[in-house]
């Protein structure tokens, strides 16, 4: 006997997301889920932004690697609220990790989540984790023909960070080129260039993220 | 590259839905697979068998749908399949596209005794 089941295999996934969506939303915390390769400069993005932010919004970070507290110790060196979450070997967060994260997270005293997702190009892309915002970084040193090997990740991103500017000229990374392949992909994106070592182009990016912020706030107010 | 965290996903979904139906033994899986979710029926196979193991699904056969990724440009609306090599429009070069096929990844029915 033949049963119609027409589900999404990761449907357990989608709705442990959207009870986390609905969790998040609910306490107006504006969740971004990080996603890029690793070393391309998330960690660093995070700092740059909480410097930034640090008297207009609280920050509080969820780690997600493969191993190691590394990202969350610097984090919380820096004062950030940080909690860590081994995937032990997993190439991506899934909706249930992160669920368990901010359990033991104070989601009373939080605006902004950054969730760093592990580093990795393609997996993450599959697994919606209840964020409000997605965002994709790219280094420079990384090349400016990534969209088009990871379309699934670039073409679902809802605001693009090409990191590590300040190597641009040391690199083979031609930004108009990039833009057009990406833009073509993906037009809705925003899209900065930034530094995390010169600081170039992060007030912009702050900005960005502060207009999400108010933006969720009016829609549950 | 994460079959194993889909194939976890897929046991637990058609288990639960032979489960609904009553069913004891879960004999087929038909699978819709698009190009663009990276996923290899594969992987998926082997890891669904050493999942399986002392389950109703024990020797389900899976079956895959494979659906190219698709996409339109938004130029002329030509809709093409785009290769790892050229993602531009065939038909115009434009780059401006839109995805329109290769997202799916979901059970489309499975046979039951």
């Amino acid at each position: 006997m033949e049963i119609k089941v027409l589900k999404d295999i990761l449907n357990a996934n989608s709705q442990i997301a959207e009870q986390n969506r609905k969790l998040l939303t609910g306490k107006r915390i504006m969740a971004i889920n990080l996603m890029s390769s690793p070393g391309s400069g998330k960690t660093t993005l995070i700092m740059r932004t909480v410097e930034k932010l640090e008297d207009k919004a609280r920050i509080a970070v969820i780690e997600g690697d493969v191993s190691s507290s590394i990202d969350a110790e610097k984090l919380s060196q820096a004062g950030v609220t940080a909690i860590q979450i081994n995937t032990g070997g997993g190439c991506h967060l899934d909706a249930s990790m992160v669920n368990s994260a901010l359990a033991n997270l104070p989601l009373d005293d939080i605006d902004i989540l950054f969730i760093e997702n592990v580093g990795n190009l393609i997996c993450p892309g599959g697994f919606d984790l209840g964020e409000y915002v997605r965002v994709v970084i790219l280094s420079t040193p990384e090349g400016d023909d990534k969209p088009h090997k990871y379309p699934l990740l670039f073409s679902q991103a809802h605001a693009l960070v090409v990191n590590k500017t300040d190597l641009l000229p040391h690199v083979a990374f031609d930004m108009e080129a990039f833009a057009r392949v990406f833009q073509g992909l993906n037009q809705q994106a925003a899209l900065f260039q930034v530094s995390g070592v010169t600081g170039e182009g992060i007030e912009e990016w702050a900005k960005w993220v502060t207009a999400n912020l108010q933006k969720l706030r009016a829609q549950n107010s | 590259m994460h079959e194993m965290s889909v194939t976890m996903s897929l046991m637990d979904l058609v288990l639960d839905e032979a489960a609904k139906a009553g069913a004891s033994k879960i004999v087929g899986v038909n699978i819709v697979l698009g190009e663009m979710t990276g996923i290899i029926d594969h992987y998926v196979q082997a890891n669904f068998e050493l999942l399986s193991q002392n389950t109703p699904a024990e020797g389900a056969a899976l079956t895959f749908k494979n659906i190219p990724r698709q996409a339109r440009c938004r130029g002329c609306a030509h809709v093409f399949r785009p290769t790892d090599l050229a993602w531009s429009c065939p038909r115009c070069q434009s780059l401006e596209i839109e995805i329109t096929g290769g997202n799916e990844l979901y059970v489309e029915s499975i046979e039951v005794e």
